[in-house]
């Protein structure tokens, strides 16, 4: 009986283990598949080539992925000048100023806006935003806009990001004492200079480590932005301008027009480019927040 | 029993036939202990006044009628067995009861003519920079050692580089802490020991001229030889300011206090000169306190 349960402990530990350094094994696995696939890319273009040039035209063999870089930094770049103002102060709204009652309201729906399937963002997106855009924003500033374009893919990223960098946010606040908050109070500091002065200052690295992971989660999203932002292979030079984002590039080509060899090449190339950012930036933030933890 | 009380009281009075003023060992004895006068001051010398004060937390009364008068320059000790009140309050004094979830206050708590419990926006800050807070754990803000002393005034208003750099020598002379960080004003407060940090946090308090100090333990945290230099401090300080502490330990309350309260289930059972609590109770809970029947 007793050896019997021994074993079975032994067993269970074994198991968890081996199946945890699966999951980590796949990360590797996925990083050389990638590689090797993108491989045959360089053989005729160098990565430098690779990265700057402009012109996207497979058949005639040039692959450049400036466009579809820009394209992608401008989405997200966007998307988080709009988000980090928004989430801070709702963030703060909810810690600082709400009482109980708002908070049980508030956190569920938080919790279901970012459960949303990103379909039902990109709907919205063509839906709403993109009319708004093309009818009633652009006008204002160019002669004509379809609205799919950079700023429709900002604005639903936003919106996706947003839950996200709050309930970080809300977390990354909790963790200052109250004992702080207090004592900066008991001065005669308002609200507010307690926020500005104490909270903030005190969140700072974690707010960074926050943004870094949004920004890493919104490098990737592919479906949203897909639908809202044009999918023109150009370099965007205004809000008005469609653009393609990476993960669009490759949701839209795979699978069709593999008859040209570099072509599923190039690809891989790109999906190896955005698995290196991203995982980079995700290192990047366990980096701060675990320095946050320790301090 | 009855023989111990006798000895008990007999050992009272031993000790404080003793002087009462020993000699301050951190604090810069050189240096004269004067607020430097930034702030508008009131001329009042009306004591501190608690009136008819009930306080509950949910359904759960803390504080029941608590009718008291703190007189100015002396130290007030609220003594009393864990849970009954004596936090609760001295946070009522400067209302820090704010950040407690569903607590209903009723009475009032007046100092010079103004009542804490009913004021609001502008009155309760100025009211809160009139009465300080030492913690019970030392808790410097995450900022440096000078921008901790000089955020007092940063978040009244009072600018200028020269007149914080003054203030912050002023106030670490008061508290004894010059000599020990004078070079290294700039390094984060953190970077101190804990008895100093909590000789900071009154420099900290003392900076914005409060004419109470609420010290709720203050000295529990410490080690002995840091509790006994801010123990001087306070007796020393008693001249320029009116101290209220919270305090666990009688042995601390019979060394420095001048005027005792004693509170047993929220309520105040006996209130009164030092020497008369402390040798000749009035009421029979307070000789069992003393005689260590309950603690």
């Amino acid at each position: 009986m007793n050896r019997s349960r021994i074993f079975k402990e032994k067993v269970a530990g074994n198991l968890m283990l081996l199946i945890t350094t699966a999951a980590l094994l796949l990360v590797v696995a996925m990083s050389i598949g990638l590689y090797v696939k993108s491989a045959p890319i360089f053989e005729e273009h160098s990565l430098w080539d690779l990265l700057s040039a402009s012109e996207w035209k497979p058949f005639k063999n040039q692959f450049g992925f400036f466009p579809f870089i820009m394209g992608t930094l401008w989405v997200t770049a966007i998307a988080l000048l709009l988000a980090l103002p928004v989430s801070l102060l709702t963030a703060v709204f909810l810690t600082e100023y709400a009482n109980s009652g708002i908070r049980r309201w508030v956190y569920p729906a938080l919790d279901i806006l970012a459960a949303l399937p990103s379909v039902i963002y990109g709907v919205w997106g063509t839906l709403l935003i993109v009319p708004w855009i093309s009818e009633w924003l652009a006008p204002f500033f160019v002669e004509y806009s379809a609205g799919y374009t950079v700023l429709a893919g900002g604005i639903v990223l936003n919106v996706m990001i947003l839950p996200l960098l709050v309930s970080l946010f809300v977390e990354i606040f909790s963790t200052v004492p109250q004992e702080l908050r207090d004592a900066s109070r008991a001065l005669g500091a308002t609200h507010w200079q307690t926020t500005k002065q104490v909270v903030f200052r005190r969140s700072l690295p974690g707010i960074l480590a926050a943004v870094v992971l949004a920004v890493s989660r919104a490098l990737g999203e592919t479906i949203a932005v897909l639908m809202v932002c044009g999918n023109l292979p150009q370099v965007p030079h205004s809000l008005f301008d469609a653009c393609y984002p990476i993960p669009a590039l490759i949701a839209n080509n795979y699978g069709e027009m593999l008859s040209l060899p570099l072509y599923e090449s190039a690809l891989m190339f790109a999906a190896l480019m955005l698995f290196i950012v991203v995982l980079l930036f995700n290192l990047l933030s366990r980096i701060i927040l675990y320095r946050l933890k320790n301090r | 029993m009855i023989e111990a009380f006798k000895r008990w009281s007999e050992s009272l009075k031993l000790s404080t036939n003793q002087p009462h003023t020993p000699p301050v060992q951190g604090a810069d004895s050189s240096h004269e202990f004067i607020p430097d006068r930034k702030f508008s001051h009131t001329q009042s010398q009306a004591p501190l006044e608690v009136r008819d004060l009930n306080l509950s937390i949910g359904e759960q009364p803390i504080l029941k009628n608590v009718n008291l008068q703190i007189p100015r320059n002396k130290i007030t000790c609220i003594i009393g067995p864990s849970g009954c009140g004596k936090s609760t309050l001295l946070k009522t004094f400067n209302r820090m009861t704010d950040s407690i979830e569903q607590v209903k206050i009723n009475g009032s708590v007046l100092l010079g003519g103004e009542d804490v419990i009913h004021s609001r926006g502008a009155d309760l800050i100025e009211l809160r920079r009139r009465i300080g807070l030492v913690p019970q754990r030392p808790c410097p803000l995450p900022m440096s050692i000078f921008d901790n002393i000089a955020y007092g005034c940063r978040i009244h208003g009072i600018r200028g580089k020269w007149k914080h750099e003054q203030v912050v020598e002023h106030y670490l002379h008061e508290v004894g802490l010059w000599e020990e960080v004078k070079d290294r004003l700039r390094d984060p407060a953190t970077s101190l020991s804990i008895g100093q940090q909590q000789r900071l946090c009154l420099a900290r308090s003392l900076a914005v001229e409060p004419e109470f100090i609420l010290a709720d333990e203050a000295t529990s945290a410490l080690d002995p030889i840091s509790s006994k230099i801010v123990e001087d401090l306070f007796v020393k300080l008693k001249q320029h300011y009116s101290i209220i502490m919270v305090t666990h330990t009688l042995r601390q309350a019979l060394r420095i206090a001048d005027y005792v309260v004693f509170i047993y289930m929220g309520e105040v059972i006996e209130a009164g000169d030092a020497a008369q609590v402390f040798h000749n109770p009035q009421n029979e809970l307070t000789r069992n306190y003393l005689s260590g029947v309950f603690s």
